[in-house]
């Protein structure tokens, strides 16, 4: 399928001097997961918000399933669902009088209602909870209600806004495999996230969010390959020796080695591989570090290659 | 309006998109009303899981009536009156002010919990969180006046008007509670927590429920202090009641005087909130 279940385009949001979107564009393929990825306070909140009807953009434009976010509120209102950052559940009702409080407030009829709660509780793995005031569950069961609640109409869009964030990793499992099982429906989903590994597990297209702006989008294996499979810290015992490590790695990779502190990171294709060429020419230049770490690379790693930058911690 | 198909056979055809489950058969002004109540339904039934809430608020009024009755009540002169009677139109009208915090609270519990967030996004009427919390409190504001009713008939107050003086004062007195609720919408959706919201509210009611009428005759205070006690509504919605309840003397002027209150308080504040919940989160 070709053809974009939301588009966006130049999309524009202030919050008085604060600016949070500045300009950006992407496109979600209908039947597909796409990932918005950023760190806190990159503008991820405020376009879902945009694309959920509940701010209005200042400039640019943005579609639902080809219909306008601001002309066309009540259809696209009837399109989504939606799972904010934080939980949105009734903690003094039960599952299922959530769930059934979203049947009737999105009109649906009433025949529909009660079968349709049963068989999300049921999916979600609710139902013997289903009848406890929510306050009673634990966080990951919150989520799984939250993410029911947003499915209660069976919309074809679906919004999650960071749906992983605070959950054990027990938790966070579930919420993945409930995404893979969406997709298979047919849902659109678009999720937002802090961490590389999500979007790279659940996303086939993702665009990576700073300040605002999307300072690089495509599939994450095209993401990755941009700034290598894997990452090598070498700590070293100061920043000049960090910085004459850094002199001397230059060449060996096809990245260039960034320098942060007492550590010189290098993104390398195949860590493994290259590790004994990199220590030989440190030994070479007689220096000597003081720990050596391979691992994935995270959202500060794309972040570091992409922009020179970490990703700054600002106001949620 | 939009309109999407209502697709009640589920598609298991896998390729295909989820048809939206929504529809959009009714006007727009019975979906407000089918929204309202569904909102309201909702609050009314986290009402009952906090028995306790409940009950713990009850007791506060219960104290008061036994202070004022047995402690201050004997210091204090209320020419033609009992005081039983003049004081327990006053704590009607003291409760159900006060019980509009739980109005407040309740909207800024479900801003900060990103209930809100949720329903802006549902194709369900933009007054609906509004009237549901208000229309809720109203309720409860029934169940309450009804509870004091029967521990003011345990400590001596009668209502000398007859079965339709207390209908009629009860009316007024829910419909300023109702006006009130509104307000407090407002200072709920402002306020970042429930808790924050009730500190908000505190300095609002305390002048407007005890530089009034509802506990000492206004005629004993000082004469800046009459000044504002006798141009305030929560006066005139205790003479009102206290007129309606007690007879003997005109209904008329306090009654309207009252209506005007509540008429006017709910036209004024009503658009606010409504205002304020749009520009919400
Ligand atoms: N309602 C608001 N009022 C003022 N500033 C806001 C508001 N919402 C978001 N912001 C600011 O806009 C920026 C983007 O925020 P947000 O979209 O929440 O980012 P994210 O979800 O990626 O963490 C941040 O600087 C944030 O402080
Ligand atoms: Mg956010």
């Amino acid at each position: 399928m070709t053809e974009a279940a939301i588009s966006v385009e130049g999309l524009r949001k202030k919050f008085g001097s604060v600016v949070a979107l500045d300009g950006i564009d992407f496109d979600v393929p209908a039947g597909s997961v796409f990932g918005l990825l950023g760190p806190n306070g990159a503008g991820k909140t405020t376009a879902v918000r945009i694309l959920t009807t509940i701010l209005t953009p200042d400039g640019g434009r943005a579609k639902v399933l080809g219909r306008d976010v601001v002309k066309d509120q009540s259809f696209v209102r009837a399109s989504i669902g939606l799972a904010g950052q934080f939980a949105a559940v009734d903690e003094n009702l039960t599952g299922s009088e959530n769930l059934r409080l979203i049947g009737k407030l999105t009109h649906m009829p009433r025949h529909l209602i009660k079968a349709r709660v049963d068989e999300l509780l049921e999916r979600f793995d609710l139902t013997e909870a289903a009848t406890r005031p929510s306050k009673t569950y634990s966080g990951g069961m919150k989520r799984r209600l939250d993410v029911a609640a947003a499915l209660v109409h069976r919309p074809p869009v679906l919004f999650l806004d960071e749906p992983t964030t605070g959950l054990d990793p027990a938790g966070r499992a579930d919420v993945w495999e409930m995404v893979e099982e969406l997709v298979t429906d047919g849902t659109t989903v678009l999720l937002t996230t802090q961490y590389l590994e999500e979007a790279d597990r659940l996303a086939e297209q993702l665009a990576v969010v700073d300040h605002g702006k999307v300072i690089a989008s495509g599939s994450p294996a095209k993401l990755k390959a941009t700034i290598g499979s894997t990452v090598i810290d070498f700590g070293l015992s100061s920043q000049a020796a960090a910085k004459r490590a850094a002199k001397v790695l230059i060449g060996l990779t096809t990245s260039e080695p960034i320098v942060d502190g007492k550590t010189v990171e290098i993104n390398a294709k195949d860590g493994a591989k290259v590790l004994p060429d990199l220590l030989r020419a440190l030994d070479k230049a007689r220096i000597k570090p003081t720990t050596i770490n391979l691992r994935e690379p995270s959202l500060d790693d794309v972040f570091l290659a992409l922009t020179g930058h970490k990703a700054e911690e600002e106001a949620a | 309006m939009a309109t999407v198909t209502v697709d009640g056979t589920d598609s298991t055809d896998s390729t295909a998109p989820p048809t939206s489950l929504v529809g959009h058969e009714r006007s727009a002004l019975s979906w407000a009303l089918a929204d309202g109540l569904a909102v309201t339904w909702r609050n009314l039934i986290a009402i009952t899981r906090i028995p306790d809430a409940m009950f713990f608020s009850s007791i506060q009024p219960i104290m008061f009536i036994l202070l004022f009755r047995y402690v201050f009540g004997g210091a204090i002169q209320t020419p033609g009156i009992r005081y039983v009677d003049y004081l327990m139109p006053g704590i009607f009208v003291q409760t159900i002010a006060f019980g509009a915090i739980g109005t407040a609270v309740g909207l800024a519990d479900d801003m900060s919990k990103g209930l809100i967030e949720r329903f802006r996004s549902l194709p369900m009427a933009r007054s609906a969180v509004l009237v549901g919390r208000t229309t809720a409190d109203l309720v409860r504001n029934v169940w309450v006046i009804i509870l004091m009713t029967g521990v003011g008939y345990l400590v001596g107050f009668r209502v000398h008007n007859g079965f339709f003086g207390y209908l009629a004062g009860v009316g007024i007195l829910l419909l300023f509670s109702y006006a009130v609720a509104w307000g407090f919408a407002t200072i709920g959706l402002m306020a970042s927590s429930g808790e924050t919201a009730q500190l908000m509210v505190f300095p609002v009611l305390m002048p407007l429920t005890f530089a009034s009428g509802a506990f000492v005759p206004v005629a004993t205070m000082p004469g800046w202090l009459q000044a504002f006690a006798r141009n305030q509504p929560v006066t005139a919605v205790v003479d009102a009641t206290r007129a309606l309840m007690n007879g003997g003397v005109p209904t008329g002027e306090p009654v309207f005087r009252a209506l005007a209150w509540s008429i006017g308080l709910l036209c004024v504040l009503a658009p606010i909130a409504v205002a304020r919940y749009r520009k919400a989160v």
